[in-house]
């Protein structure tokens, strides 16, 4: 167990903004009105200079750390964010935000539509994670942020981290993307591709209009069961599951034999409780169309870019494995961006970068740091 | 290396870099060059190095360092990324020594190379005398726990050098404690060199 404290009884807010023409997206369609859910540790420093927004994965939200009132599972990355942890409350502000597209608070497929009155469902614009970085962008302003001490993020999160690194460089002043890719390759859209055609050949997804029946169960619990299997990684089943098999009684001969099959089970099944699969689809695609230079070399969108980058991938991740970590490595060192880039010795595959906590904190915390003291540090040096 | 002497190789080192200058250091280790550099010349430093623990030390320290190995780690670095490329006490644990030094030299302006003299007299005396491997304050490992893959004299770099047709602009070759000026190749345990 990491030393530290917990970020304690906490609470996720929505900022809504309207812009006067709608909010453009990327794809030229525009959203009248958005929500974001959002949640903040810790407190802002009087000059503005502590705040780190954090981005979730796929199928994460806003609520990172602490507790919601009555609750027994804390946030997501409780295990980093909170006093004494690696995203330190006692030092930093932390936001952390659902997406756009999302389905826990934020505006997605399973909103209402002004228009309508009606939830979106496929009616809803196809988004990208260009724009959810347009949204938190506006939240960030509404927070009254110039200038962010650093964003991080794993995964999906890690995308977001580089479409701010790309977008709004002057907005940031490092930048931790983690277990991510600056595209994704045809095996990684492959893999989500299998997850949308499973929830759309489910007959009660009856192309997105399921708000109010019966949602495509199914669909959704088999594409998060292939999600789970991509990430963990070979070692990790075999430490975690081995071979064990589950009660001998059996009522149906293809039913959970084995304990690996319950695992994906159980968590298929619980996904569908909290996710919606229209989401999903939608969240996926956006990842799979993402590319942090839009088809230009990195290095080029990365040149004179002035945040200091902390890049961390995990050993046994085959879903984004190392290759694509050197790529975004590459191209900080043909551009010149200062980087350090570690990769951690993990057995746990893609979830690594949830419970590998030890390592990541003893580089983040110590980055970070630096990162706040940075701009005294290197005034020593002046004239 | 923790030693002196150490400490006295980073003291030239310092004194061949320009202040604020940019700097690749291969093999940084833990970071403790970068870190003196910064502190004394208020270099922009970058370090590569394949230990990982090594790595958390540099973060600890706030030297950026990449995790990877000094061949394709350098490789990927345009012409004349760096005013100085450093190769500290790395070139000799090196696979291929000719190739990252050729490579030092096209991504870095100058570059900087130190390494342990194999003909030290000390050396000389062990294996002439004991008719042992040497183990001396410069080359502190037994033959089975060395990572060093070369062994080289200081006359060796001097002739390597002049076969290639890099220039040497400034040496310095380094005693237990002290810089030592005459017969270096004799009495120096370490020789440093800044070459273009």
């Amino acid at each position: 167990m990491q030393p530290g404290g917990s970020a304690g009884t906490v609470r996720t807010r929505q900022y809504r903004f309207s812009p006067p023409d709608g909010f453009l997206l990327e794809n030229g369609e525009s959203l009248r009105e958005i929500t974001l859910a959002y949640e903040t540790y810790g407190r802002l420093n009087p000059d503005k200079t502590n705040a780190i927004l954090i981005f979730h994965a796929l199928s994460g939200d806003a609520h990172a750390a602490g507790f919601h009132p009555g609750d027994r599972k804390p946030g997501w990355w409780d295990a980093m964010i909170g006093p004494g942890k690696a995203f330190d409350t006692d030092k930093y502000f932390i936001v952390c935000s659902n997406v756009l597209g999302g389905c826990k608070g934020s505006t997605g497929p399973s909103s209402i539509n002004p228009k309508t009155q009606r939830p979106y469902g496929l009616s809803f614009p196809m988004i990208s994670i260009g724009d959810m970085a347009a949204c938190q962008k506006q939240l960030v302003d509404h927070l009254g942020i110039g200038k962010l001490l650093s964003i991080a993020g794993g995964s999906m999160g890690g995308m977001q981290v580089l479409a701010w690194l790309t977008k709004y460089p002057e907005r940031i002043r490092s930048a931790i993307p983690i277990s991510t890719a600056m595209r994704h390759s045809p095996q990684q859209i492959a893999f989500n591709e299998v997850g949308r055609q499973a929830i759309m050949a489910d007959r009660d997804w009856r192309s997105g209009n399921y708000y109010g029946g019966h949602p495509p169960a199914r669909g959704l619990s088999l594409a998060r069961m292939i999600g789970h299997i991509t990430y963990m990684s070979d070692q990790s089943m075999e430490t975690k599951f081995g071979r064990q098999r589950k009660e001998k009684f059996k009522p149906f001969k293809f039913g959970a034999d084995f304990e690996v099959e319950g695992y994906l089970h159980y968590h298929g099944q619980n996904f569908v409780k909290r996710f919606d699969a229209n989401s999903y689809l939608y969240i996926t695609r956006a990842m799979d169309n993402f590319d942090a230079a839009e088809g230009k070399p990195l290095q080029e969108v990365l040149k004179g870019v002035e945040a200091r980058v902390l890049v961390i991938a995990f050993k046994s991740d085959w879903l984004y494995p190392a290759y694509q970590t050197k790529e975004i490595v590459k191209a900080c060192k043909l551009s010149g961006v200062e980087a350090s880039c570690c990769e951690i010795d993990s057995t746990y595959g893609h979830d690594a970068f949830l419970l590998e906590v030890e390592e990541e904190t003893n580089l983040i915390a110590h980055f970070l740091k630096k990162a706040l003291n940075g701009h005294e540090v290197t005034g020593e040096y002046e004239i | 290396m923790k030693s002196d002497l150490a400490r006295l190789d980073h003291r030239i080192i310092s004194d061949f870099v320009d202040p604020r200058s940019s700097v690749l250091d291969l093999g940084c280790g833990e970071g403790e060059l970068l870190d003196y550099l910064a502190k004394e010349k208020g270099v922009r430093g970058q370090g590569i190095e394949i230990n990982e623990q090594a790595i958390y030390k540099c973060v600890a320290k706030g030297v950026n360092v990449l995790h990877g190995d000094l061949d394709t780690g350098l490789s990927e670095y345009l012409d004349n990324s760096f005013n100085f490329v450093i190769l500290n006490q790395s070139l000799q644990q090196i696979r291929n020594v000719e190739t990252v030094l050729l490579d030092s030299v096209r991504v870095g302006e100058k570059v900087i190379v130190g390494f342990p003299n194999f003909a030290h007299i000390g050396s000389r005396l062990q294996l002439f005398f004991k008719g042992r491997a040497p183990v001396t304050p410069s080359l502190p490992y037994q033959w089975y726990e060395s990572p060093n893959l070369h062994f080289l004299s200081i006359l060796d770099f001097f002739d390597y050098c002049g076969e290639k047709g890099l220039k040497i602009e400034r040496s310095a070759f380094l005693g237990n404690k002290r810089r030592v000026r005459m017969f270096p190749n004799l009495f120096a345990g370490i020789g440093i060199f800044l070459i273009s």
